[in-house]
């Protein structure tokens, strides 16, 4: 393993700005790993961690194949994690929306480049990401479907669900799209918690990134992943929508299945306690996405569907 | 008259709305009548729109009998943001001018957005008022995307502003409120001046001159305007120096806002408070006018602490 510097910024008052990294074994550029980008991604951080632990067991035990080289950084923005705020500590900007970034320009612009510099000539390029929503999700493989990363290659994380994104003008600037441009197969790893650590979650994304790089033949591993894979496309999620702001109450969880009919939430006048409105499935399928937050808006999507 | 643009109930008893004031001549129907539009407030750290909402509906009612047409009022797109000195739209940490033309299915904010469309467009001017950010003080200009520049030129060389700034399209702007409605063929106008968070007054009357002298052009107003001044206008990349800080530090700036330089002044200094050092000299890379200038003190590396208007652009004034 090799612990090394990825972009630096000296601070005026905070400790300077690091973003670090943990290379393991030598020669291609084959797997580059990104943990958080936001401030909030805790588990994607704590995922990476998982997997930095995992690959030096490998490398110690000889599983590391020769000629392949694995990037993973667990934070491309510690300073935000630190502060706990989303975005950038000054000017409030994303960095997953800086890429490929500008070397002149402002300073996340700076840093997406620095990174981008580092991480651009890999062939795989896997991102933990989280949703611009609070909420839970059903663990998945998500990539933008720009014609050059493939269904095929998503297949080789073994995760039973892999979702196909409409490219969105807004997405033109993240890290995913980037690498795609400069020909990395790029796929963002949606765990099933943001702000809080699941350790079952990040043992299933350490699982799958292991079954990942064992079907791409970079480590010795028995891959064993999930027989059945559903590819969807991102607008086949149905959602349901509160009509009524208040206090939300749910009655599932991420991953349950549910019938055509089942109450699903309840949305609670914050003062009397009345019930204002009763979510109910309209589909039979699956939980894909639930908010996980005690209040809602009005025309909020809180529940995402999978029909089967 | 007030009108409620669009609404939606917020989780503990209250109620988001987004409202207009509609002003018209008197006893008129609004058949045939040309409407303007002065949009401000999207972004909630943004103030220097709210004073020209106020001196316009002023002026108006001195002369309430030049009236032609509609004049419609939007002072806060981002109500929230506005009461909490937010940017963006709080609690969904969004910024409002990406969530354009949004949608009246899709959640709170898409459908907010969506309902501002619906009642902006058809509009026969829209002038989208901004105030750059807490960071940056802006001379009164106007920014056009290339792609709608034939349409919009000639109607901000009306607008009084000191600079009309042609840029470059973009995917990710293609959210934006003035994109969204210029796409389907409302003008809008996007101005910036002055600085966040606080108001410029005169900046502010030398807008509501120009919002006048449109208002003419369009049939609007029948009053006697005041002449507008001949913006410089820069459509090429290159005209344009962006001063970007080369250390972390407290930015001083040695010129003031709107100087006229020579290649190699100094505009100001980075400098190290903790050991009293100076960390960067900032000098104009070349001649020209400094029409941006940093007010927030602090920076990053990386942060931008102006931008010069070459002098060949100052020429064709």
């Amino acid at each position: 393993m090799n612990k090394k510097i990825i972009y630096e910024i000296k601070g005026m008052y905070r400790d300077d700005f690091r973003i670090t990294g943990y290379e393991f074994g030598e020669g291609e550029k084959s797997v580059c790993i990104i943990g958080n980008s936001r401030g909030n991604e805790v588990q994607q951080t704590y995922c990476c961690s998982q997997l930095v632990k995992k690959m030096k067991q490998l490398e110690e035990e000889g599983r590391i194949k020769s000629g392949h080289k694995i990037l993973i950084i667990p934070s491309i923005n510690p300073y935000s994690m630190n502060i706990q705020k989303r975005f950038w500590s000054t000017d409030n900007t994303d960095i997953n929306r800086m890429f490929p970034g500008y070397d002149l320009g402002e300073t996340t612009q700076r840093i997406a480049d620095g990174v981008f510099r580092e991480i651009k000539d890999y062939e795989y390029g896997i991102q933990f990401t989280s949703f611009y929503m609070p909420g839970d999700f059903v663990p998945h493989v998500r990539y933008m479907k720009e014609g050059y990363t493939t269904t095929e290659d998503a297949k080789k994380f073994g995760m039973k669900f892999i979702v196909e994104r409409t490219v969105r003008p807004y997405d033109t600037a993240t890290l995913n799209y980037n690498w795609q441009v400069w020909d990395t197969k790029a796929f963002s790893l949606y765990t099933n918690t943001t702000s809080r650590i699941s350790k079952t979650g990040a043992g299933q994304a350490v699982m799958s990134v292991m079954n990942f790089l064992a079907n791409n033949d970079i480590i010795k591993y028995s891959a064993i992943g999930e027989k059945r894979i559903r590819t969807i496309d991102d607008t086949d999620l149905i959602s349901v929508r509160t009509a009524k702001s208040g206090f939300y109450e749910p009655l599932v969880k991420a991953g349950d299945r549910v019938d055509a009919g089942t109450p699903l939430a309840n949305i609670i006048n914050p003062y009397d306690g009345d019930i204002l409105e009763t979510l109910y499935a309209p589909i039979e399928g699956i939980i894909f996405f639930i908010h996980n937050e005690p209040l809602t808006y009005a025309n909020t999507a809180v529940i995402k569907i999978l029909g089967d | 008259m007030v009108e409620i643009v669009t609404s939606v109930g917020l989780p503990i008893d209250e109620k988001l709305m987004i409202k207009k004031n509609r002003i018209m001549p008197e006893g008129s129907s609004m058949n045939n009548l040309k409407r303007i539009s002065v949009v401000t407030g999207i972004h909630g750290d943004e103030l220097e729109g709210q004073y020209v909402c106020y001196e316009l509906q002023r002026r108006i009612d001195e002369e309430k009998d030049k009236l032609s047409g509609i004049v419609d009022i939007y002072p806060a797109m981002n109500p929230l943001g506005i009461d909490s000195i937010t940017r963006g739209i709080p609690a969904f940490d969004l910024d409002m001018n990406r969530l354009f033309p949004g949608n009246k299915d899709g959640n709170m904010t898409e459908y907010l957005a969506a309902g501002i469309i619906e009642d902006v467009q058809g509009s026969d001017c829209v002038v989208d008022i901004h105030a750059s950010n807490i960071y940056l003080t802006e001379i009164p200009q106007i920014r056009i995307n290339e792609l709608h520049a034939d349409t919009l030129i000639p109607l901000a060389k009306e607008a009084n502003v000191d600079f009309i700034w042609v840029h470059g399209a973009s995917t990710v702007l293609e959210s934006t409120f003035a994109h969204s409605l210029n796409s389907i063929g409302t003008p809008v106008l996007v101005v910036e001046m002055g600085v966040g968070m606080r108001l410029t007054k005169e900046y502010g009357d030398q807008m509501v001159d120009g919002l006048f002298n449109l208002m003419k052009k369009l049939g609007i107003w029948q009053g006697e305007v005041a002449g507008v001044r001949t913006p410089m206008i820069s459509k090429d990349p290159d005209d344009v120096s962006y001063l970007n800080a080369t250390a972390s530090g407290l930015f001083v700036p040695e010129v003031k806002h709107g100087a006229r330089l020579s290649e190699g002044d100094l505009i100001g200094r980075i400098v190290d408070p903790l050991c009293g050092k100076i960390l960067d000299e900032v000098k104009s890379p070349q001649a020209g006018l400094l029409f941006t200038i940093r007010d927030y003190p602090i920076v990053d590396e990386g942060s931008l602490m102006g931008r010069v208007l070459k002098e060949e652009v100052l020429v064709n004034e």
